[in-house]
């Protein structure tokens, strides 16, 4: 068994493979099918301070290879997460990452000071980059002063490890990389959904409820590892990969290209085995070439 | 309720009219717990447009053999692809989903009230109740004869009845038309109906003025059966329910159509 442990900041992953956010629910959603305890961890539903109803139904969209999503944050606020999920996963053990979303500055923060309460929380992931709502979200995420700006904010009252969600849906996502890394993000996730749109032609109307919304699965993964292997190169800090794995293959070109660890969203829908599956790829592939270490494949790509 | 995820063997593929076929699908191992109303999520392999599983109604259930049936109605893609599967493929699916219906107390007098492929879990409910089969009214509508579904080995389980928008088999009209419903809604103790939206519209109004127990059993587009996208809302009173974990069976009561 090869050494598959990475580290974000001080934070310890057994395996470079988590789940993505808003597609594993709080974790115990899919652990009938899996052992949460086999994951390096969980990225949990985008929360919110207050409950979201989301939005309006049809909120999904089949797409060639992919999915477009128009969920809009649906949940019911952090008072429920404390009160009602954070029991449930209390005594896994894995790292349960709570995404953090807010339509204002202050919101985010509030949000963070909530969640730095909790003892079982070793992360957040700030989200900057949702599609799907219509205040905050992906706008924070597009401009280089108003992401540095959230990410200063909650610096100021989080000191745990805090990863930077950033959007696909920018002309120069290492610039925006750069700029959180230098409000002092610990990591930086990519990437979230990219914006995207359906149209039914025989009722000339569009599918999602909100016209447009966000495209993932393999569908977006050769513009996702290209945005992977940028920002790698452009920050210091470590770099966590996502969009449209569905196989360790996968993962291990995402961890090539420059990632530290990976997440897994939308392939959970067609089988909530996969990210496990995806841990047992990864050793495999690094017995066959005969590296002790997951560490040695990051940024290892040969150009 | 453990859901599971399984490769299962498909072991009969039977065209039962022109656009509806029967899938049985056989598990090695023991079959969990199943109620009627309860679906699976199938995944179509072969072809590349079809990424996401599809949700299927469980038709009926043989717990000795470990086997279970799908009613699949030809409507796109994947369902198509579906019913060109030969005995001895296999299938993954993950099973069962959903909340199921109420299951009626045993004197219960019950109404069954299925249009096109929503037929699928009434047969199953009419079937496991276990009740009186003089009890049990079974009230079938399609479009045409021709879409009329065989359901030949359910006869023993209740009274049924036919409409067609034709006439060509039983009353004509929909099945809001059909004496049994017109003369007798507010008689029944529940009345469970699936198929399409304004066929269960038109039911509910009628249940919800006539003040009788109804459930309904919803169809949405889902990504993932399993709760975890939250893609397949409806409305209710309560706010956004999931159709995949919190239905799809919802009564009345609880949804928003009438507001
Ligand atoms: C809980 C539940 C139980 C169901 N039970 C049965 C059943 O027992 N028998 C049966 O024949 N069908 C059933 N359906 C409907 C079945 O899921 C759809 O017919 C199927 O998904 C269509 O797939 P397709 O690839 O052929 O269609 P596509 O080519 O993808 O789309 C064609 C049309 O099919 C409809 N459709 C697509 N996906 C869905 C979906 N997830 N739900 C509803 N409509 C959809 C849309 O109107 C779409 O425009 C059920 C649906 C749900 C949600
Ligand atoms: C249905 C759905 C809901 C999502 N919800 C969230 C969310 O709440 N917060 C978030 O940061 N990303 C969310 N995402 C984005 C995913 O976490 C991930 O970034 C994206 O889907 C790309 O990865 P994938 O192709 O492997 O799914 C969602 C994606 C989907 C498909
Ligand atoms: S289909 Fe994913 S939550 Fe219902």
């Amino acid at each position: 068994m090869a050494d598959l442990g990475v580290n974000i900041k001080d934070l310890y992953f057994k395996n470079p493979v988590l789940t993505a956010s808003g597609t594993c629910g709080f974790g115990q959603e899919i652990a009938d099918f899996v052992d949460l305890e086999k994951l390096g961890g969980v990225v949990m539903k985008g929360t919110t301070l207050k409950h979201r109803e989301g939005n309006n139904y049809p909120r999904m969209a089949e797409t060639p290879s992919g999915m477009l999503n128009a969920v809009g944050l649906q949940n019911k606020g952090v008072d429920n997460f404390v009160k009602n999920i954070y029991p449930t996963i209390k005594d896994v053990n894995s790292n349960f990452i709570v995404n953090v979303n807010g339509s204002t500055i202050e919101e985010y923060v509030e949000l963070t000071e909530r969640i730095n309460e909790l003892d079982k929380i070793p992360a957040i992931e700030l989200n900057i980059s949702c599609p799907n709502v219509k205040e905050g979200g992906m706008a924070f995420g597009v401009s280089c002063p108003s992401a540095e700006a959230v990410v200063k904010a909650v610096r100021a009252v989080y000191h745990k490890p805090l990863i930077v969600k950033l959007s696909p849906n920018v002309t120069n996502i290492a610039e925006i990389a750069r700029a959180v890394e230098g409000q002092g993000a610990d990591s930086v996730s990519l990437v979230n959904t990219f914006l995207g749109m359906a149209i039914n032609a025989e009722t000339r109307k569009p599918v999602l409820s909100t016209i447009t919304g966000g495209l993932s699965g393999p569908a977006i993964k050769p513009i996702a590892l290209r945005m992977v292997w940028q920002v790698a190169q452009a920050v210091k800090v470590p770099v966590i990969g996502m969009g449209g794995i569905m196989n360790a293959t996968d993962a291990i070109e995402f961890m090539l290209a420059g990632a530290t660890a990976v997440q897994v969203g939308t392939a959970i829908f067609i089988d909530p085995t996969i990210p496990v599956q995806i841990v047992d790829g990864i050793n495999e592939y690094l017995e066959r070439h005969q590296f002790s270490s997951v560490k040695e494949i990051i940024g290892a790509m040969q150009v | 309720m453990r859901k599971t995820i399984q490769e299962l063997l498909l072991v009969e593929n039977t065209q039962l009219n022109h656009d509806n076929f029967r899938l049985v699908l056989q598990s090695e191992s023991e079959l969990p717990e199943i109620f009627p109303g309860q679906f699976v999520n199938v995944e179509i392999k072969q072809a590349t447009e079809i990424f996401l599983r599809r949700p299927f109604s469980i038709l009926d259930v043989d717990r000795e053999k470990k086997q279970f049936s799908l009613l699949v109605k030809i409507l796109g893609r994947g369902s198509k692809v579906l019913t060109t599967y030969k005995a001895g493929e296999k299938i993954s699916v993950i099973y069962p989903l959903g909340n199921g219906f109420t299951i009626p107390e045993k004197d219960d007098k019950i109404l069954l009230i299925g249009g096109g492929s929503g037929v699928a879990p009434m047969l199953f409910l009419s079937k496991v109740c276990g009740l009186d089969p003089k009890q049990v009214h079974i009230l079938l509508g399609a479009r045409s004869n021709r879409d009329h579904i065989d359901i030949s080995d359910y006869k023993q389980n209740g009274n049924f009845y036919f409409t067609t928008e034709d006439g060509s088999l039983g009353e004509k009209g929909f099945v809001t038309n059909h004496p049994v419903y017109k003369s007798e809604l507010s008689g029944f103790d529940k009345i469970y109906t699936c198929g399409p939206n304004p066929m269960m519209k038109a039911v509910a109004a009628d249940a919800a003025k006539s003040g009788a127990f109804c459930e309904v059993s919803l169809e949405n587009m889902m990504a993932c059966g399993f709760g975890v996208c939250l893609c397949c809302v409806e409305k209710t009173t309560s706010g956004h329910k999931c159709v995949c974990t919190d239905g799809p069976v919802f009564n009345i009561k609880d949804l928003t159509w009438q507001i």
